[in-house]
């Protein structure tokens, strides 16, 4: 009895994660059906006339969350060698505790932030100043014009940065502190220094895990969407200007769902939904594995 | 005054990799700076306008119409019935299926799939299981209800208590097991009577950050719990509840409205910060 | 008496012995010369007044129990405890005229000079090439042909070029563990070093490659100084010129390893080397 018990509540996660997929297939499968392949790349998006591509939405989700991982991994890999090799041991736990703080802060509260207080800060003072210092380079200015509206893919992408940065910065103190103390005492017995064992001997023995924590962030970041709703200005327009705005899968889902007045409509955004899943599921899946083969060489070797 | 330096080092290498050094471990501690900066801006304005929009109504009256006044009742009190409902009905399961695989399959294929699958729920963007209960709830019922809201957040919760469970319980050393099993006891009578209590601190800081998860999740219930302006105790109707009240607030041209989304905000930012500190200085005094 | 951590910089060892009354003379031909070294982790005091001559191009062995001192000795030599706050040192460590552990010294430039081997074989992650160049890469610029020569001399030097001749390119990690600590002390002599520092380096090995690397020590010490720490008195005999056995944070008694295994002065001595405690 108590086994069948449990053993059902293990695989009604399973279960869960299959019919997740499965309904939202089902649910997705008119639009997808109507559009097909279609649905992916065209950036045509109008409920009056019943035309729904995806593209400007996918277009988002990838711009915003690759000007995140930009600005997240570097920033966590610095607080995660600040926290495992340069802090004072006193300082560690409290500033690891802060960078905690900011993972539990909920994400709406970053959308909520995001709008009121950063959104003037961009249209005021950032993207005036990009517009005028980059605008007008070859290559990367069209990605640098428009007007300064605040709203749109950059600060998008740099409050989802800010978001994902203590996912990211953990993971990667976690799997530094499993580098055996004696490969490090043994570099810093060859007179290397700090910096010296983080690049050539932490970050190779741990590589395949960072680039693990790094994917779990991407899978966040993706399919993050209170924080970038609020600032993406749900447009359905393409635009290169990353000063524009612009809209994601989430964000269009978020803002539209209640407000969708026909099947196909209602459709069109689970079929989206359904492309979010598969794609996360995928980013995460290999963010799992190559953090599962740190973990294993180190139960073979000790 | 320093060790002779052997002849045979190359000139300035030592110099040029101690500046090298230096900024390295300055990027470092910059980078730190920079995610500090950030959390003291957001928490900091999040208290400011949040104290500031603080006043006794927000606990008596409900949720206004544009340009009213009013207050969060309803919306408090849709919460915490969701977030029963989500704990009340996701923490059997959760308990349940991390027993499974830390002691009837630990160490099958099953076991490292179902682990696989269960981490990968745990980052799962949660707009997706909002459109599940949607697909699933909504859609069959045929109306939006504070039922498919805790239902939602039941699934939010569900990975996070496997997990916890299964850690917890894979630590308790097999000594105590044997000790049990030895006496005679069926597997049943160990597993609640010797390690469910022997791990009760880890399952129950478990718990206490899935709370805090599920306070402050609020995509999942856009489109299951929705919103509702009035008072309801029948999570059959849909319910109203902070975060999409938040949501819709914030979004609002309304000064008043705005005001009571960073009274809300404020709310919940400190409910879900207390309780994660809560269980982490929990299971910190464990250890 | 406490002295002062750092002593005034002094050009030859014969001067400190004026400045230092209490102390034994040094003796010629000292590599590095110890005098009334403490030793803390925190509060807690790990070596007494320890005075200690390593001789030049001989073997020294550090013997005694657990917790006795002696991997803490060889760990202040190129000042590893660095690395940890609430570990301090006072006291004088000599080498050419230096106060070692006086703070301005340059630790990169010390390790240099003087190398170290763990007790378990260190392989970073990386080629058995890469392994060998990693040290040298932070003193040296060499060529190419230059850095091969530099491997190959080094891995003949650690007994191991035939060994490995044809996967230099593989993962280190895929040797053996003797063959993982032979890499170690490869690694450690290409960047050339005057003192070699061993922390008992075959107690994760098995009885052949311990042979091994005994044989090893014992060509090695034509060109380097070395000290040994090591929990197998058999080993401190075989290879070691001069024996130190430490207690509780002090050293007991120190002379030609032949001397401290026959016929030692001091009871405590002979009671662990013959194996009434510890």
């Amino acid at each position: 009895m108590f086994h069948a018990a449990a053993a059902s509540a293990a695989w009604l996660v399973l279960i869960v994660l299959g019919m997740a997929a499965l309904s939202m297939l089902w649910g997705g499968l008119p639009a997808l059906r109507r559009f097909g392949f279609g649905f992916i790349f065209s950036t045509d998006w109008n409920p009056v006339t019943r035309q729904f591509g995806a593209g400007v939405a996918i277009y988002g989700t990838l711009v915003s969350s690759a000007i995140a991982m930009l600005l997240a991994v570097p920033v966590s890999f610095g607080i995660a060698v600040f926290l495992t090799e340069v802090a004072p041991a006193r300082v560690r736990p409290v500033v690891a505790a802060a960078i905690e703080l900011l993972a539990g802060v909920p994400s709406i509260i970053y959308g909520m932030w995001g709008l009121f207080v950063f959104v003037p800060v961009m249209s005021d003072t950032i993207e005036p100043w990009l517009t005028s210092s980059l605008g007008a380079l070859p290559l990367v200015g069209p990605l640098f014009s428009g007007p300064p509206l605040g709203i749109g893919m950059l600060t998008a992408g740099i409050i989802l940065g800010i978001m994902i940065i203590p996912f990211i910065s953990s993971v990667m103190r976690d799997v530094f502190m499993l580098v055996p103390p004696q490969l490090r005492e043994a570099s810093f017995a060859l007179g290397a220094t700090r910096w010296e064992v983080v690049r050539k001997v932490v970050l190779p023995y741990t590589r395949t895990a960072v680039v693990g924590g790094v994917f779990l962030g991407l899978g966040r970041a993706l399919g993050e969407t209170m924080a970038v709703t609020f600032v993406l200005g749900n447009a359905h327009d393409f635009s290169l200007s990353l000063l524009m705005p612009g809209n994601s899968i989430s964000a269009a889902i978020a803002n539209e769902f209640t407000e969708a007045d026909s099947d196909l409509y209602l459709s069109a955004l689970i079929a989206l939904g359904f492309l979010l899943f598969v794609v996360t599921f995928i980013v995460l899946a290999a963010a799992k594995l190559m953090l599962l083969r740190l973990a294993r060489r180190d139960g073979r070797t000790s | 005054m320093s060790v002779a330096v052997p002849a045979a080092h190359a000139p300035g290498l030592i110099r040029r990799r101690k500046i090298v050094n230096l900024i390295g471990l300055t990027f470092a501690a910059c980078a730190t700076l920079f995610g500090l900066f950030w959390l003291v801006w957001i928490l900091g304005t999040t208290l400011y306008f949040g104290f500031s929009a603080l006043s006794p109504k927000l606990f008596t009256q409900m949720t206004p119409a544009p340009g009213a006044s009013g207050g969060l009742l309803n919306a408090l009190f849709g919460s915490a019935v969701m977030i029963v409902i989500g704990v009340v009905t996701g923490t059997p399961v959760g308990v349940m299926a991390g027993t499974w695989l830390a002691e009837y399959r630990h160490g099958t294929p099953i076991a490292g799939i179902i682990r696989f699958v269960n981490d990968i729920l745990l980052s799962a963007p949660s707009i997706v299981i909002g459109l599940f209960v949607y697909e699933l709830v909504v859609r069959t019922s045929g109306h939006f209800s504070g039922y498919a809201g805790g239902i939602a957040l039941a699934l939010i919760l569900l990975p996070v208590v496997v997990r916890t469970s299964d850690e917890t319980l894979r630590l308790i050393p097999v000594s105590l097991r044997e000790a049990t099993l030895a006496l005679g006891a069926p597997r049943w009578r160990m597993v609640t009577a010797i390690l469910w209590p022997a791990a009760r601190t880890g399952i129950t800081t478990g718990i206490l950050l899935a709370v805090a998860r599920i306070s402050g999740e609020t995509a999942p219930l856009l489109f299951t719990a929705l919103n509702n302006q009035y008072w309801t105790a029948n999570p059959a109707n849909p319910m109203a509840n902070i975060p999409v009240v938040i949501f819709q607030y914030a979004l609002s041209p309304y000064e008043d409205w705005h005001s009571l989304a960073w009274a809300g905000a404020l709310i919940m930012t400190l409910l879900v910060l207390t309780t994660s500190v809560l269980a982490r200085a929990a299971l910190k005094g464990k250890r | 008496m406490e002295r002062p951590a750092t002593m005034p910089n002094q050009d030859a060892l014969d001067t400190l012995d004026a400045a230092v009354v209490v102390s034994p003379p040094v003796p010629k031909d000292t590599r590095i010369a110890i005098r009334n070294l403490d030793f803390f982790y925190g509060r807690n005091q790990a070596l007494k007044a320890i005075d200690f001559d390593l001789p030049d191009r001989k073997v020294s062995a550090m013997i005694g129990p657990s917790g006795c001192g002696k991997s803490t000795l060889l760990r202040v030599l190129n000042r590893m405890y660095d690395l940890y706050p609430g570990q301090r040192a006072t006291g004088t460590v000599m080498m050419d005229g230096q106060n070692l552990i006086d703070s301005d010294i340059d630790v990169s430039v010390l390790r240099s000079r003087i190398g170290m081997v763990f007790q378990k074989p260190t392989p970073f992650p990386m080629s058995v090439y890469d392994n060998v160049a990693f040290g040298v890469k932070l003193y040296e610029k060499l060529n190419k042909a230059a850095m091969d020569e530099r491997v190959e001399w080094s891995l003949t030097r650690a007994a191991l070029w035939p060994e490995v001749k044809d996967r230099l390119n593989a993962s280190a990690t895929g040797l053996s563990g003797g063959q993982q600590q032979r890499l170690c002390i490869a690694r450690t002599i290409a960047v050339r070093p005057e003192v070699i520092l061993l922390d008992e380096p075959t107690s994760a090995l098995d009885p052949i490659s311990t042979l091994k690397i005994e044989e090893l020590i014992d060509e090695l010490k034509d060109d380097f100084t070395i000290v040994i720490v090591t929990h197998n008195m058999q080993q401190a005999a075989r290879c070691a010129d001069r024996v130190a056995f430490f207690y509780l944070g002090e050293m007991v008694e120190c002379g030609p390893a032949s001397q401290i295994f026959t016929s030692p002065k001091q009871k405590r001595t002979q009671e662990y080397v013959t194996g009434r405690f510890g």
